[in-house]
């Protein structure tokens, strides 16, 4: 289910009420946002942006969120990357995190032990898997959170990332505190064969309690929200967000291209594509992410819960 | 039906046989009689040599073989009676989905599941069994419709995957999959889903949700087709094989991690060979099956229900593995 060959589209985040909406009052926010995430990212003197080749200060690539000032790529982002970004400084505090993956199908690669391999992307990506989760705040408001990282094993959904995302799910749903979800995924990790397929199911039923509750729900999709997790928890919120030129859809444009033998429209499977064909609720730029989120929190924890 | 598969060679040479010695008609005498009957001992038993020990790649060969019997087959063979529920009510009716309802000895339950064409027409019809979003939205007014009339839901599983398309996301195939997932986690109502050929990837599992899985003997359940996960792990599809060793997608394997509840055993040389005995052998395991599932009150199916999907996972509480780099 992976297919990450065609760069981010350029577009602006500009949709309808809620960009419109966005303006008033979001710009402290975002001052906000930007400061932390300063604070917390590297800086090199220059970057080349990965979707127009465009040579930029690095200062201002940090300044302005790793989302480029000419054809405003949204850079992909580490799950600490996004955790420093979204949350009050200081306020997430993970669990989960004693859970391993295991090897239950004792995976035989043509290329490397499925363990040795985990080894390699705990080593390089600097994460123990695909999704940390945690209690967290933003502006003051309690959430329950789970932020995936693409850079472990493409975000894709194991046992672990399974069993994560669906305690925090049932934390959420205990504690009456709305659950935030950052995806990013590549779909199901095929090491983990059909352990991984059923972690689909295992969110899924997680989340019907959660709506039984009335404890509401918001994903963010971030580039690339695709395959099993695009096909269950992420697709099953109350409310979707998506960032600019995300690629987002149950197969990748690539894996569609193939199968149709045709050219497709540019935008096939990005968020401005679900946007269009009602799969989600907005499309908001990195800076109105974080105020965004928040007139969600807000307006959803003054309804009165179930 | 006759042996066609690559690793069945051994069979169609013993048909061969047969079939030039009966092909002399009247003139055929006793020794000829005595030696067609054993060779077609000869047959029998080399046909359970060879089913007692298949590859994975022979089950995924057995499991998409082009006589298997489909949905539609089982629909006939098992039903006194069935009425077909077309359409989604919201854009239009995907004949790689179907599904009514039937009565199975005189046993009302709601069946439906994957159908992938036989002939040239049927196929294309049905899209090679590459189910769209308004397949699986179909299969949830079906079963939210059992859930209504307290009927047990029955579902036959036998797809590569949903279909791959432009029309598929812009219609939402992922969130009609994610939706069915979750509305058949809390279906008030026995849930039975039966792997009849290939379950494959999120397709399958659309429309698998259930109390328990059955599995016919040489039918696989994979996370993506073989194909699919050897272009994802070793960007070759060609090791479609070896995928399918390494994933452990077939029925025992499975059975033996605990992922599916029973394996319904097959005639023999697969049910391709024998359809009427398939049908009667998944019809008796619904029967036994629903009877059982209709004995629990409802919570209580539904707290299993949970607890079985819960529960799936495999985990250590120390990092596997030593770095190569
Ligand atoms: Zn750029």
């Amino acid at each position: 289910m992976r297919d990450e060959s065609r760069p981010a589209l350029p577009v602006n985040g500009q949709n309808g009420l809620n960009g419109l909406n966005g303006r008033n009052g979001a710009h402290a926010e975002a001052a906000t946002a930007a400061t932390a995430a300063t604070k917390a990212l590297p800086r090199n003197l220059a970057v080349k942006c990965p979707n127009c080749r465009e040579l930029l200060v690095g200062k201002d690539w940090e300044k302005n969120l790793r989302v480029c000032v000419r054809c405003g790529y949204h850079s992909r982002l580490s799950a600490r990357e996004r955790i420093e970004l979204l949350f009050d400084d200081g306020s997430f505090e993970a669990f989960g995190s004693d859970l391993h993956s295991a090897d239950p199908l004792s995976f035989v690669s043509r290329t490397q032990p499925y363990p040795a391999y985990l080894a390699d992307y705990r080593a390089r990506a600097g994460m123990d898997e695909a999704v940390v989760v945690g209690r967290a705040h933003m502006d003051g408001l309690p959430i329950v959170a789970a932020v995936m990282d693409s850079n472990f094993v493409g975000g894709s959904m194991g046992s672990v990332v399974g069993e994560r995302v669906t305690q925090a799910i049932e934390r959420a749903a205990e504690e009456r505190v709305p659950l935030l979800i950052v995806a990013t995924s590549g779909g199901a990790r095929m090491q983990e064969g059909l352990f991984a397929l059923m972690q689909m199911a295992k969110t899924a039923a997680a989340l019907a309690r959660l709506a039984e509750r009335g404890v509401p729900f918001i994903c963010l999709l971030t580039d690339p929200t695709t395959g099993g997790v695009w096909a269950s928890f992420a697709a099953l919120a109350d409310v979707i967000v998506a960032e600019p030129g995300a690629m987002v859809g149950f197969a990748g444009p690539r894996v569609i291209e193939q199968f149709m033998h045709q050219r497709l429209p540019k935008d096939t499977a990005t968020a401005e594509f679900a946007l269009k064909h009602g799969m989600i609720d907005a499309v908001a730029h990195r800076r109105d992410v974080r105020p965004t989120l928040v007139r969600l929190l807000r307006m959803f924890g003054a309804a009165r819960p179930a | 039906m006759a042996y066609d598969l690559e690793f069945e060679r051994p069979l169609s040479d013993i048909e061969k046989q047969i079939h030039g010695i009966e092909r002399k008609g009247e003139k055929m005498k006793a020794e000829d009689r005595t030696q067609v009957r054993e060779l077609r001992q000869r047959l029998d038993h080399r046909t359970d040599e060879i089913y007692r020990a298949l590859t994975p790649w022979q089950r995924v060969q057995v499991a998409r073989h082009k006589d298997r019997p489909y949905t539609h087959d089982y629909i006939k063979l098992m039903c006194d009676d069935f009425f077909e529920l077309r359409g989604d009510r919201r854009h239009g009716d995907d004949r790689a989905i179907l599904g009514g309802i039937a009565s199975l000895d005189g046993k009302t339950v709601m069946i439906l599941g994957n159908q992938k064409g036989r002939d040239t027409k049927e196929k294309v019809e049905c899209n090679f069994g590459l189910a769209h979003a308004e397949g699986y939205r179909k299969a949830q007014r079906i079963m939210r419709q059992a859930e209504r009339f307290h009927l047990p839901v029955v579902t036959l599983i036998d797809i590569s995957g949903a279909s791959p398309d432009l029309e598929a996301e812009q219609r939402g195939i992922a969130g009609a999959i994610a939706e069915n997932l979750q509305v058949m986690a809390v279906l008030r109502t026995p849930v039975l889903a039966i792997v009849i050929g290939e379950g494959g990837s999120g397709g399958a599992l659309g429309i698998s949700v259930a109390d328990r899985i059955l599995m016919l003997e040489h039918a696989i359940y994979t996370v993506a087709s073989p194909e699919a996960a050897a272009s994802i792990l070793w960007r070759d599809a060609a090791f479609a094989s070896s995928a399918a060793e390494a994933m452990k997608i077939t029925a025992p394997d499975l059975l033996e991690l605990r992922l599916i509840e029973e394996i319904i055993p097959e005639p023999r040389g697969g049910a391709h060979h024998d359809h009427r005995a398939a049908a009667d052998a998944v019809k008796a395991a619904i029967l036994r099956n629903i009877g059982e599932l209709e004995r629990l009150p409802v919570e209580e199916l539904l707290e299993h229900r949970y607890r079985r999907y819960r529960d799936i996972g495999a985990y250590t509480r120390e990092p596997i593995g030593a770095a190569s780099v």
